[in-house]
C-alpha cells in the first residue's frame, strides 16, 4: 500500500494514541496541533452526523469530527477524560484545521513498520480504506485510520464491498 | 505561499502590464492621433519585453519584440492607429498573456499572429518603402521643423525617483545617449545629498543639469528619459541657438499646416503641465506598496479576533466596578473599532478595475454579432470589497453578454425602430448606505413578455394560461431550469443561466432585480454589501444555540402571541398590516429538541421580493459580526452563509436567509435534511 510504505519514512514514525469506545488508534503526531479540552461546541442543523458540530478554536472555527461514527463505535457522552485532538489535514486541495473527539488521549510513542500489517480483507468490522494499517504492541492492537479516505467518504461507516460485517 | 518566487512576481507584473497595453489600445481605438496613449502602450510593450527576457520567457521577450517593432512605427508616426490595427494587437496580446501565464502555445499560432500584424501594419502605413513620403507629407512633428535648422542648446534639469536604482534604471547610460545627441556640459546636483549618517547608498540623490547642443529636436532628448518619465522631474528648456536666423523666421507655420501633436514641443504650457502630471505620478507611486491579497485576508482574521477579544473585555469591563479598566476597555474599543475601519478601507478597491475588463469583452461582442455597442461606464471610483470584485466579475460578463446578444437589436432593427444605430450599455455603480448598486442597463428591445411566458410553461415552472404579476413574470427567468443551457462551468459565460447569477449574487450576500418597461431596453440591479468580512446582524437564539440573521434582510419583529402560535402547526401564515406573510420555524427547521419558549418571535425578512417570517426563541439585539467561513464539510449544507465568534467565545451560526426560505418553498417544512 503506498500510504503505508508514506507513512513510515525511516521504518518508524511518532504517534499520538488515543481512546475510542475501548479501541486504540494513532495518528501521526505531525498532524496534531493541540490537544484541548472540551470546548463548547455549536452544533451545525443538517450537517453529517460525523461533522456535527462547530468550535471556537483560538478564534478559528472549526469543525468537529467524530471517529467514533465512521467506525460505527457506540459515541458516549462527554467525561472528564475527553479530549479533542486538533489536526491539521489536507481536504479538497486545502489544509483544515479539524476537531477529533477522543475519549480519552494517551502518549505520544513510536511505530515500527516492522511490528504493522495492512489491515486484513477479512474479519474487519470497519471499511477496509478506513484503516490505514493495524500495529501490535504488547497484545493490544493500534489502529491507525486513513484520515484522508475518512473525510474524503465524509465519515459515511458502510460502502459497497469493502465492507465485511461480522 | 510563493511571493518570493520571481516568476510568480514577473506573472503578476506582466499581468498588469498586459492590463496597460489592453486598456491603451482600446482607447486608442477611440482617438487613434493620442501620441502619449501609444507611448504608454510602447513603453508597457518595452518594459514587458525587458522583464520576459530577465526571467527567462524568452518566447514572450521574442514574441513582444515584434509586436513592440511593430508599435514603434505607430510611435513614430509612420503608420497610423487603424481599429484593425488595434485588433491584431490586442489578439498578439492574448498570445503573450498565454506565454506569460506559461500555458502551453503553439508556435504556429504566435506565427500567424506576427504574420497578421506585418500585414496590417503595411496596410495602415503603406508598403514600408513608401513610407517616408507619405509620413513627410503627413505629420511632421514641429519639432522636426527645426531639424537641419542648425545646432541648439538645451538646459536639460532632470532628478530621477530615489527608488529608481532598485527597479535596474541607470542614469549613467542617460548621460551617455545625451552625449551622443551632441557636445554636453553635466554637472550633478548635488543640493538633495543628506548628511553621511542619513544617507542610503541604494537611492539615487543625485540630480543632473546638462546643457546640450545638438542638432535633434526636443522628442529626441525626451525619449531619452522614456522609460522612467513618470518618476522623474524633467526640464528641458532651450538656452541657444547657433543658426542662420533665416530659418528662424517663421514660428506660427508648424501650428498651422500640423495636426495637433501632445507632445510637449510647441509651447511651454503643456510641458509644465507635463512635469506636473510627472510629479504627481511620482508622489502616487512612492505612496503606494504592493501586497499579495492573502496578506491582507490573514490581517483582516487579526483584526477580526482583536474584535472578538475586545467584545469580551467589554463584558468584563462592564460587569467590572473597576474605573480604569473600564476606561481602558473602552478606549480598546475605539481603537479596534478605527482599526477595523481602516483594515476594511485597505481592501476596498475601485469598480473601475472591474468595469475596465469588460470593454474588451465589449469589443469582442461587438465583432461577433456585427452589433455596434458603446459601453459607458459610471461611477466608476466607487469602491468595494476585493474579494467581492473578483467574485463579480463572471455574473456581470454574463449580464453583459446577455445585453449584448439578446438585449440589442442590430443597426438595421435599430434605425428602423428609431434609435441610433449604435446600441448602448450602461454600466453603473453607486453606494448606498451599506451597499454597492451595480446596474447594467441596455437601450434594446427590453424582455420580451410572451417568449418568457412560452418558455416558462414549455419548461413547467408555469401553469398554462396562469395569471401572474408582470414582476412575477421578469422573476421567472432567474428560475433554475429556466435556462435551457446544460453548461454551468464556461467561464466566458456563455451558457450560464441566470439563475447561477442570481446564486453568485446572493452568494455574496446581495440581491438583483431586473425591470424591463416594454420598448426601452432591460436593466438589471446588483445589491451588493460592501464586504464580505464584515455585517451587522441580529442575534437570535433557538433551543440553546445562537444565530446570526443579517440585518439587511431583517425587516422587523414581531411577537407570535399565544393564539397564532397554537392555531399554527408547521409552516403557517400570519397577516402583518393587511399582507400575508408565511412563516416558519427554525426549531423545526434545526431540529431543536429544547422546549420552545412560552412567548416566540418572529423575525421578519426579506429575500429576493419576498417576505418571510422566522420564528426564534429570543431576539438577542444587535451583533456586528466577523465573517468566518466553514469549513468543507459545512459550507455543503447551505443553509449558513458562514459562523461568527461571540464575545463570550462561542459560535453562532450566520443564516444564509435566501437559501433558507427557497429550501423551505421547496421542499416541505421539514427538518434540514442531513447529508448522511
Amino acid at each position: 500500500m503506498t500510504q503505508h510504505t508514506t507513512l513510515f519514512d525511516n521504518g518508524a514514525v511518532d504517534v499520538l494514541t488515543f481512546d475510542l469506545d475501548g479501541e486504540v488508534f494513532a495518528i501521526e503526531a505531525t498532524l496534531v496541533q493541540e490537544v484541548v479540552d472540551k470546548a463548547p461546541e455549536t452544533s451545525v442543523p443538517g450537517a453529517p452526523a460525523f461533522v456535527d458540530a462547530v468550535i471556537n478554536f483560538r478564534g478559528r472555527i472549526i469543525p468537529l469530527a467524530d471517529l467514533r461514527l465512521a467506525f460505527s463505535l457506540d459515541a458516549h457522552d462527554a467525561s472528564l477524560d475527553s479530549r479533542i485532538i486538533v489536526i491539521a489535514q489536507e481536504i479538497e486541495g486545502e489544509t483544515t484545521l479539524i476537531g477529533l473527539r477522543a475519549d480519552k488521549v494517551y502518549e505520544v510513542t513510536t511505530l515500527n513498520e516492522a511490528a504493522t500489517e495492512a489491515p486484513p480483507r477479512i474479519g474487519l468490522r470497519w471499511r477496509q480504506d478506513f484503516v490505514q494499517c493495524l500495529a501490535k504492541r504488547d497484545d493490544d492492537i493500534i489502529v491507525v485510520p486513513d484520515l484522508a479516505a475518512i473525510f474524503a467518504a465524509r465519515g459515511q461507516p458502510r460502502a459497497g464491498a469493502t465492507v465485511i460485517p461480522l | 505561499m510563493s511571493s518570493a518566487d520571481p516568476v510568480e512576481i514577473f506573472r503578476v507584473e506582466a499581468q498588469e502590464l498586459l492590463e496597460q497595453i489592453e486598456q491603451g489600445l482600446l482607447d486608442l481605438s477611440h482617438t487613434p492621433g493620442d501620441k502619449e496613449l501609444v507611448a504608454a502602450v510602447f513603453r508597457a510593450l518595452h518594459t514587458l519585453k525587458g522583464s520576459g527576457a530577465m526571467f527567462g520567457f524568452d518566447a514572450l521577450a521574442g514574441f513582444t519584440h515584434h509586436c513592440e517593432t511593430a508599435f514603434d512605427r505607430v510611435r513614430k508616426g509612420e503608420v497610423v492607429a487603424t481599429p484593425d490595427l488595434v485588433a491584431a494587437v490586442l489578439n498578439a496580446m492574448d498570445h503573450m498573456r498565454a506565454l506569460a501565464e506559461g500555458r502551453p502555445c503553439d508556435a504556429h499560432v504566435g506565427d500567424a499572429l506576427l504574420v497578421e500584424l506585418e500585414r496590417v501594419v503595411a496596410a495602415a502605413g503603406g508598403a514600408p518603402t513608401a513610407m517616408p513620403a507619405a509620413v513627410a507629407s503627413a505629420a511632421p512633428a514641429p519639432g522636426d521643423a527645426d531639424q537641419g535648422a542648425g545646432l541648439k542648446t538645451w538646459r536639460v534639469v532632470f532628478t530621477l525617483a530615489q527608488d529608481v536604482l532598485i527597479n535596474g534604471t541607470r542614469p549613467l547610460p542617460m548621460l551617455d545617449e545625451l552625449r551622443d545627441l551632441g557636445e554636453c556640459r553635466i554637472r550633478a546636483i548635488t543640493d538633495a545629498i543628506p548628511p553621511l549618517e542619513a544617507l542610503t547608498p541604494t537611492h539615487c540623490h543625485l540630480g543632473w543639469e546638462v546643457e546640450v547642443t545638438t542638432d535633434q529636436p526636443r522628442s529626441a532628448i525626451e525619449d531619452v528619459f522614456m522609460f522612467v518619465i513618470d518618476d522623474m522631474t524633467l526640464d528641458i528648456t532651450e538656452i541657444g541657438r547657433e543658426a542662420d536666423p533665416a530659418v528662424e523666421a517663421p514660428p506660427a507655420a508648424p501650428a498651422a499646416s500640423v495636426p495637433p501633436q501632445p507632445t510637449t514641443a510647441a509651447t511651454p504650457e503643456p510641458e509644465i503641465a507635463s512635469a506636473a502630471n510627472g510629479d504627481a505620478k511620482a508622489g502616487r507611486a512612492d505612496a503606494s506598496v504592493r501586497v499579495p491579497a492573502q496578506r491582507l485576508d490573514e490581517l483582516m482574521d487579526r483584526v477580526g479576533e482583536l474584535v472578538i477579544a475586545q467584545s469580551r473585555l467589554k463584558q468584563i469591563a462592564g460587569a467590572s466596578q473597576d474605573m480604569n479598566l473600564r476606561s481602558v476597555a473602552e478606549e480598546i474599543e475605539h481603537l479596534a473599532s478605527e482599526l477595523r475601519d481602516s483594515m476594511m478601507s485597505v481592501r476596498m478597491v475601485p469598480v473601475a478595475q472591474l468595469f475596465s475588463r469588460f470593454r474588451r469583452l465589449i469589443h469582442d461582442l461587438s465583432r461577433d454579432t456585427g452589433k455596434e455597442i458603446d459601453l459607458i461606464t459610471e461611477g466608476e471610483t466607487t469602491e468595494l470589497d476585493k474579494t467581492v470584485i473578483e467574485r463579480l466579475a463572471d455574473p456581470l460578463i454574463h449580464l453583459i453578454r446577455n445585453s449584448a446578444d439578446h438585449g440589442l437589436e442590430s443597426p438595421e432593427e435599430r434605425l428602423a425602430a428609431g434609435k441610433p444605430a449604435a446600441g448602448r450599455i450602461i454600466l453603473a455603480a453607486r453606494q448606498a448606505g451599506a451597499e454597492v448598486v451595480i446596474t447594467v442597463k441596455d437601450d434594446g428591445r427590453g424582455v420580451n413578455r410572451d417568449r418568457v411566458r412560452a418558455k416558462a410553461e414549455e419548461n413547467g415552472l408555469l401553469a398554462p394560461g396562469a395569471v401572474i404579476s408582470d414582476a412575477e413574470l421578469l422573476q421567472m427567468i432567474f428560475q433554475p431550469g429556466f435556462s435551457t443551457a446544460a453548461k454551468v462551468t464556461n467561464l466566458s459565460g456563455r451558457g450560464v443561466g441566470m439563475d447561477v447569477v442570481k446564486r453568485t449574487i446572493e452568494g455574496l450576500r446581495g440581491s438583483l432585480e431586473l425591470s424591463s418597461p416594454a420598448g426601452e431596453g432591460s436593466q438589471v440591479a446588483l445589491r451588493i454589501p460592501l464586504t464580505l468580512a464584515i455585517i451587522d446582524g441580529l442575534l437570535v437564539r433557538v433551543g440553546p444555540e445562537r444565530y446570526v440573521i443579517p440585518l439587511s434582510a431583517v425587516e422587523e419583529c414581531l411577537e407570535l402571541t399565544p393564539e397564532q402560535d397554537a392555531r399554527s402547526t408547521g409552516r403557517s401564515v400570519l397577516t402583518i398590516r393587511d399582507q400575508l406573510v408565511p412563516f416558519m420555524r427554525l426549531r423545526s427547521m434545526f431540529n431543536t429538541k429544547a422546549p420552545p419558549d412560552a412567548y416566540q418571535k418572529i423575525v421578519v425578512v426579506s429575500t429576493g421580493g419576498e417576505r418571510v417570517g422566522l420564528v426564534v426563541d429570543q431576539i438577542l439585539g444587535d451583533h456586528q459580526t466577523v465573517i468566518k467561513p466553514l469549513s468543507v464539510f459545512h459550507s455543503e449544507v447551505g443553509a449558513f452563509s458562514g459562523a461568527t465568534i461571540l464575545g463570550d467565545g462561542g459560535v453562532a451560526l450566520i443564516l444564509d436567509v435566501g437559501h433558507l426560505t427557497s429550501e423551505a418553498a421547496l421542499s416541505d417544512p421539514s427538518p434540514l435534511r442531513a447529508a448522511s
